[in-house]
């Protein structure tokens, strides 16, 4: 085993403060964990701010997710499950060294994130059509505060399209790094700390969409009774 | 399942057929989730496609993001994560919840 190797301009070589390289990696991915844990409070906020309005205003809640697509929020969930399939094939064919599947499989990814984001906008172009943008021009007659209910729609899903804006940029120089050959079964850290990120995006939508596009799927718009 | 790399250490390699069945109980999840949101089961319903989310995340955490595999460090890092959301929903809840029923 070689540790302490002076290879400058290697990045599998184990630096001075590790002792191995299986605790450097292991720092690396402690690293990222503390980082995804951040995320996960930064977007408890917006959930807790979801359970506490969704309580008050339960209908209003009822009859605002009712607008939603369905259709549209399920096919991008399926989306984003084939992105994450991706992402986790591209780390694999990165342990393996091929060089070739790492790279197909970050194209892939990101083209699957493309279509998520068309997607997103085409549900975004249809709310400000309808008035349903929280702001001057909002409107929904008949029911109060369903304001409220887009405004965490919006904040929700957009802070999660903006994660994945970010995760598509990270991907262009990924992508070129591992054209060029950079990523190997010795070395590829980076692949597998962003695979890290992009699932843990996906595991926002995963409770993104039941709890904004399924709220009170079995009642009828504005008229819930139940809590 | 594990490969050595050039340094000499180990470390795990999950087989392809893993990540094809956590895709697989994914997709299955996520049409069983809109069918059974159709359906009324009272005060049940949220509580149901809560619990379907959860077992989807941690499919994704365990399997996709390799937490299944990871040392014990990491895995209380995780499990740390999520119990300090869990106290922040629960703790908030009991407060706002509460006030309802006392009429504020």
């Amino acid at each position: 085993m070689s540790t302490h190797s002076v290879t400058a301009g290697n990045p599998a070589a184990v630096l001075h403060h590790f002792d191995t390289a299986e605790q450097q990696r292991d720092a690396a991915t402690l690293g990222m964990w503390l980082f995804l844990i951040t995320e996960v409070m930064f977007f408890g906020g917006f959930f807790t701010a979801y359970i506490c309005y969704r309580h008050y205003y339960y209908d209003a809640f009822v009859a605002a997710s009712h607008t939603l697509n369905i259709p549209l929020g399920a096919f991008n969930t399926a989306v984003l499950i084939c992105s994450s399939l991706t992402m986790a094939m591209a780390v694999h064919s990165a342990q393996l060294g091929q060089r070739k599947k790492i790279v197909t499989y970050l194209l892939l990814t990101m083209l699957l994130g493309a279509t998520f984001l068309g997607v997103k906008t085409i549900e975004y172009a249809d709310k400000f059509e309808h008035h349903h943008v929280p702001g001057p021009n909002f409107s929904f007659p008949g029911v109060e505060n369903a304001q409220l209910f887009f405004s965490l729609y919006f904040g929700m899903t957009g802070l999660h399209a903006a994660h994945m804006v970010v995760g598509i940029g990270v991907m262009i120089p990924m992508l070129l790094a591992a054209m060029k050959g950079k990523y190997t079964s010795d070395y590829y850290t980076p692949v597998e700390n962003f695979g890290l990120y992009w699932h843990f995006v996906d595991i926002v939508w995963i409770f993104l969409f039941p709890l904004l596009y399924l709220l009170g799927g079995h009642l009828t718009p504005g008229g819930g009774a139940h809590h | 399942m594990s490969a050595q790399n050039g340094s000499g250490e180990t470390h795990h390699i999950v087989p392809v057929k893993a990540y094809l069945g956590v895709f697989a109980f994914l997709m299955v999840m996520t049409v069983v989730t809109v069918v059974v949101s159709w359906v009324d089961l009272g005060i049940f319903n949220t509580l149901v496609a809560m619990l379907i989310a959860v077992a989807k995340a941690i499919a994704v955490v365990m399997i996709f993001m390799h937490v299944r595999w990871a040392n014990k460090l990491a895995r209380l890092f995780v499990a740390g994560g999520f119990f300090w959301l869990l106290l922040l929903f629960v703790l908030v809840m009991m407060d706002y919840f509460q006030r309802a029923t006392l009429g504020f």
